[in-house]
């Protein structure tokens, strides 16, 4: 009895285990399909005209219909979104290394970045359309509400390395390069990412804040400006499908981060660390 | 060659330290360090012990007291080896590279390196693990990389942490032999901090009895057993008496850091 009990217990572990990976990707899908079902409900039962609430299907339609100016639309606000994260990276780790090198630097200028963050950026758009080119300054946008959340994180993990290590590297001579390079660095990588995580959803934000405060049309014109545009119109299934874009753009942009942090830091950082079965 | 002579390494004069939160560690502390010696700090936990350690090393600033090193090339960059009393290995880098930290800082390439490296590592019984990283590691094994990278470049100076507190009777025995086989060897001069007494005179040429907060030299005691000392040594009447004198200046530290 004991050793069929003893043979038993990992296999049901191993079931258990199974059971719950498939629970955690078919939960959502189960409550997407229950929410799509009860949205064609309420249109169906209530018999709601397509500009007051469209059909999930009629919503697939345009999607399908619209997509030559959709895709165009969205792939104007991956290339602000890209370039603002690649601009939020560069500036807030080329910052937080400044900063850390230099106490002067850092008192000075910090307070500033916590303005520049603090300010709503639906504020600051319509100012930066007056001064800039409307591109730039929805990339402005854009890589003011990223690089914060980048500038921040990296600060932290920059001041959080080892001690000891430190005094190490000191015993054996080490440059101040040499310290930041593979001391320093490699230490706030994993407050880098999560800095990064954030970032990448809150580019997309602001490119999209700063669209909608744009509101004129142009060659290229987002997701958002589209967005805007089908409001004026009524042409509430386009808004909608946009709208699913949009979103799409956001999950894939989240699970392409994640991933990345995954990949760099699993083989030796405690969150990437998989729990004994 | 494994004598202390009588020539100065660092001579540490009426040295305190007070941290900021207001703790005095160390105060009025007087120390000279002979090439070749091997020198243990002993005392209760908390008495300053790393506080010393760390100020001799220049990695903390002494408040008070001044710290002479009559030949100014024993504390060049790379003439001294560090254990701390935590691993402190680089999370991010293997086992091999954790090792090698020290060579590539001094600007030694990894092919050149490799040979000292693993030999460091295979010294500690680490050799089939260069490639892991230490999250992968037991306590003990992160230790042992932590004193294999402090050996490997063969500093004249070690200084070294409670290094074996972490590990079990049998790996700290061979760690011990081995450290001593190395120090005879090289001719390397250790200040080993500790609050094991049979540790303590297994080991050294001189135990230093420091008092607990703030720390002071209570009593200093020779270990005259000559060299190389073996397993047998550990039971013998000599090794006992001493382990009883250390322990009985020991225990006047404590009473006299309780008193103060
Ligand atoms: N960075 C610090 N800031 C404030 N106080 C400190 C600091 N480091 C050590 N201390 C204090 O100094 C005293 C001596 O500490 P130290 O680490 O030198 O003790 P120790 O003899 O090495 O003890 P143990 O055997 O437990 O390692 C302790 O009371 C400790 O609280
Ligand atoms: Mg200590």
């Amino acid at each position: 009895m004991s050793r069929a009990g003893t043979r038993a217990a990992p296999a049901r572990a191993d079931d258990q285990l199974r059971r719950e990976r498939w629970l955690r990707v078919l939960s959502p899908i189960a409550a997407l399909v229950l929410g799509v079902v009860a949205w064609d409900l309420v249109v169906r039962v209530n018999v709601l005209p397509p500009y007051v609430l469209p059909s999930p299907l009629l919503v697939l339609q345009t999607l399908f219909a619209d997509w030559a100016i959709l895709w165009r639309a969205l792939l104007t606000t991956l290339a602000i979104t890209f370039e603002g994260l690649i601009l939020a990276l560069a500036g807030g780790i080329g910052l937080a290394v400044l900063f850390n090198q230099s106490r002067a630097v850092e008192y000075s200028l910090y307070p500033y970045a916590v303005v520049l963050q603090v300010t709503p950026v639906v504020a600051i758009a319509p100012l930066l359309l007056i001064y800039l080119p409307q591109q730039v300054a929805v990339l402005a946008c854009a890589w003011i509400v990223a690089f914060f959340p980048v500038l921040a994180n990296t600060t932290l993990g920059l001041n959080s390395v080892d001690r000891n290590l430190l005094a190490l590297f000191s015993l054996y001579g080490a440059s101040r390069w040499r310290i930041l390079v593979n001391l320093k660095l490699p230490a706030a990588l994993p407050h880098m990412l999560g800095g990064l995580k954030i970032a990448g959803g809150l580019s997309l934000i602001g490119a999209v804040v700063a669209e909608i405060a744009a509101g004129s049309a142009g060659a290229g014109s987002g997701l958002a400006y589209r967005i805007v545009e089908s409001g004026y119109r009524l042409n509430i299934p386009r808004m909608f499908a946009a709208l699913i874009l949009l979103s799409a753009t956001g999950i894939a942009m989240f699970i392409a981060l994640s991933a990345l942090t995954h990949l760099l830091l699993r083989r030796w950082h405690e969150s990437a660390l998989v729990e004994e079965g | 060659m494994a004598q202390a002579s009588a020539v100065t390494v660092a001579s540490l004069r009426g040295v305190a330290k007070r941290f900021a939160s207001g703790t005095r560690a160390l105060g009025d502390l007087n120390l000279d360090v002979r090439q070749g010696e091997f020198l243990t700090l002993l005392g209760p936990s908390g008495c300053g012990k790393s506080t010393a350690l760390r100020i001799l090393a220049g990695l903390s600033e002494a408040s008070d007291g001044v710290i002479t090193w009559p030949d100014a090339s024993a504390r060049a960059a790379g003439a001294i080896g560090f254990v701390f009393q935590e691993p402190t290995l680089m999370p991010w880098a293997n086992v091999f590279d954790n090792a090698y930290l020290p060579f590539r800082l001094a600007g030694t390439s990894r092919a050149q390196a490799a040979a000292r490296v693993n030999a460091a590592l295979d010294g500690v019984g680490l050799g089939d693990f260069a490639d892991a990283y230490p999250r992968e590691l037991s306590g003990g094994m992160k230790m042992r990389v932590s004193i294999a990278r402090a050996l490997a470049t063969q500093p004249h100076l070690l200084l070294m942490d409670e290094p074996f507190a972490a590990l079990d009777e049998i790996s700290r025995f061979k760690l011990n032999n081995d450290l001593l086989a190395l120090w005879q060897q090289r001719g390397t001069t250790v200040v080993f901090v500790t609050h094991s007494v049979f540790e303590s005179v297994y080991l050294s040429n001189r135990i230093v009895v420091m008092t607990s907060r703030p720390g002071r030299v209570f009593a200093e005691l020779t270990v005259d057993t000559p060299y190389p000392r073996s397993e047998s040594f550990r039971t013998s009447a000599e090794y006992v008496a001493h382990c009883r004198r250390a322990s009985q200046a020991l225990v006047g530290a404590m009473a006299a850091g309780e008193s103060a």
